[in-house]
């Protein structure tokens, strides 16, 4: 292969379901609606296709989190002969399976590859708390759950609320700079006519919301959802053949330090800081150089954590970065999550977020569109899981 | 298993000498012969040296609070909220964190840094370390 990999790939369709609440359907439906969509979002119809992998496919998991195995989707959109087909259950975050399509791609195996992402979350969870009913604990718990679990540590709010109080105790972030992350998420959902949550809140909104697990609050926390979001990875000689591809400028992808959340010695080195590293170490490009970013927030402050370890702000300044919003709202200086992130858009586990980069590289984002977007940065992950892609046009 | 029974660790050839060694009165974590480097969660071989030579060894069970979070939601019907979850770093040696809850102390007198001490929740084999301040 000459060059970097990813120069042999671009993504050529990126296609999403509608996103709901309680939608009551299945995620074998919600996967197969996004999964057209991005098919002819590139230009291409099923038959082109064949490769296709899934984040996470089918395991051990509360209801409704992991949506259906790859080969269920390939059977329900009548696919032919696949020369890749997977799943990731790990990888370098939720963006793993991304990657995996792209290696896959930019080594020849396949042309194009469907990777998708589909959850029923909101329907799986019905009344209950989910976090409570986890088939892990059946039979006595195994692995790193049986570390976390017995203690009331069940849900990840806890493993990110402990960094945040750490964080809180070294850098002293306010409640009302924190909560700048969730206003602006909303503020852009307003503009994105499929985020889940559009009514826009206020700061003292934030401040009022009922704390969850401290020092998080309610609009700290990402919303579960019935949503799928799909791509096709393309081998860029076929470029010709699509309709608006997105150029893959690089990406990172990193596992470092333990693989337990809570044997960290720091708030904020997460694997995000190697993921970041690895994927400036593959591009000329600069912070500076990024129009707009989507950055992981699955809660609040894992959106903090990345803007330090992108380097977008030095330890402990993402607070002040983010507070008031001017920074970072459509027209600011660094527009963050201009689809609604997942605090407000609806949790599809990153690959939303990467849905709406290329939506603002093809400038497509019609209300919320970033003027002039050339850069567009995705990162996805927290704890010992980081990926990161940067996104451009076509040369 | 009843409604007051937590999710409980399987007991494991990996760990299981840390949930049982609560029977002694005493936490025991795995340790390194040869440098002494404790291993937790357990590993079968040293992360430091590399020596085979491990081994379950008591430790003194105080420690130092490195973060919490009171949990408002209840979700367990074995842990009435609000409850404190946190991570606690072992006297013998601050890199091993071990997630805990802190119990003793009232929700607006926990403080990262306080020392603490373990004490133990049977539930039948399995004695779950939780961690209480150290009595003034
Ligand atoms: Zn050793």
């Amino acid at each position: 292969m000459r060059g970097k990999w990813e120069d042999h790939v671009v993504i050529s369709g990126a296609g999403k379901s509608d996103f709901a609440r309680r939608s009551g359907r299945s995620e074998l439906d919600l996967a197969v609606q996004a999964s057209r969509d991005a098919i002819q979002d590139a230009g291409l119809t099923p038959a082109d296709i064949d490769g296709i992998i899934a984040w996470p496919g089918e395991i051990p998991a509360p209801m409704g989190f992991s949506g259906p195995a790859a080969l269920r989707v390939s059977d329900a959109l009548a696919l032919g002969e696949l020369t890749f087909h997977g799943s990731w259950t790990e990888g370098a975050s939720q963006l793993a399976g991304l990657f995996s399509a792209c290696h896959a791609v930019a080594a020849g195996v396949a042309k194009h590859v469907l990777v998708y992402r589909a959850t029923g979350e909101s329907s799986g969870q019905g009344g209950g708390g989910r976090s409570a009913v986890h088939p892990v604990d059946n039979n006595g718990i195994v692995g790193n759950f049986s570390w976390l679990r017995p203690f009331g540590a069940v849900s990840a709010a806890h493993w990110m609320a402990l960094m945040a109080t750490r964080y809180v105790h070294e850098y002293g972030l306010k409640p009302e700079q924190l909560g700048w992350v969730a206003v602006n998420n909303r503020a852009h959902a307003a503009l994105t006519p499929h985020a889940v949550y559009r009514d826009p809140i206020t700061i003292d909104d934030y401040l009022e919301s009922r704390v969850i697990t401290s020092p998080l609050r309610l609009y700290d926390c990402d919303v579960p959802s019935d949503a799928a979001v799909a791509f096709v990875v393309s081998a860029v000689d076929t470029v010709p053949d699509l309709r608006a591809p997105v150029r893959i400028e690089a990406v990172g992808s990193a596992y470092s330090g333990r693989p337990f959340w809570d044997q960290w010695t720091h708030p904020t080195h997460m694997a995000s800081h190697a993921a970041a590293k690895h994927m400036w170490s593959r591009t000329d490009l600069r912070q500076d150089d990024v129009d707009v970013a989507q950055l992981y927030d699955g809660f609040s402050f894992i959106l903090i954590a990345w803007l330090e370890a992108l380097g977008f702000c030095g330890p402990g300044e993402a607070g002040a970065f983010v507070e008031g919003g001017e920074r970072i709202r459509i027209g600011g200086q660094l527009p963050l999550n201009t689809g609604g992130g997942q605090l407000s858009g609806g949790r599809v586990h990153a690959h939303s977020l990467l849905y709406e980069s290329c939506v603002q590289i093809r400038g497509e984002a019609g209300a919320r569109q970033v003027q002039g977007a050339q850069v567009a940065l995705t990162s996805a992950g927290a704890g010992p899981l980081g990926g990161a892609v940067l996104l451009t046009p076509p040369r | 298993m009843t409604a007051l029974t937590p999710p409980l660790p399987r007991l494991t050839p990996e760990s299981d000498f840390y949930w049982t060694s609560g029977a002694t009165g005493t936490l025991s974590l795995l340790r390194c012969s040869a440098c002494g480097f404790y291993l937790h969660p357990p590993t079968p071989q040293c992360r430091a040296c590399g020596s085979a030579d491990v081994a379950p060894q008591p430790v003194s069970g105080r420690a130092t609070l490195f973060t919490f979070t009171v949990s408002y939601q209840q979700l367990l019907p074995s842990i009435p909220a609000p409850y404190v979850v946190g991570i606690v770093a072992l006297e013998e040696q601050d890199d091993v964190h071990i997630t805990t809850r802190i119990v003793g102390v009232d929700l607006d007198e926990v403080r990262i840094g306080m020392p603490l001490q373990v004490r133990f929740e049977q539930h039948d084999d399995v004695y779950l370390p939780l961690f209480a301040p150290v009595p003034a």
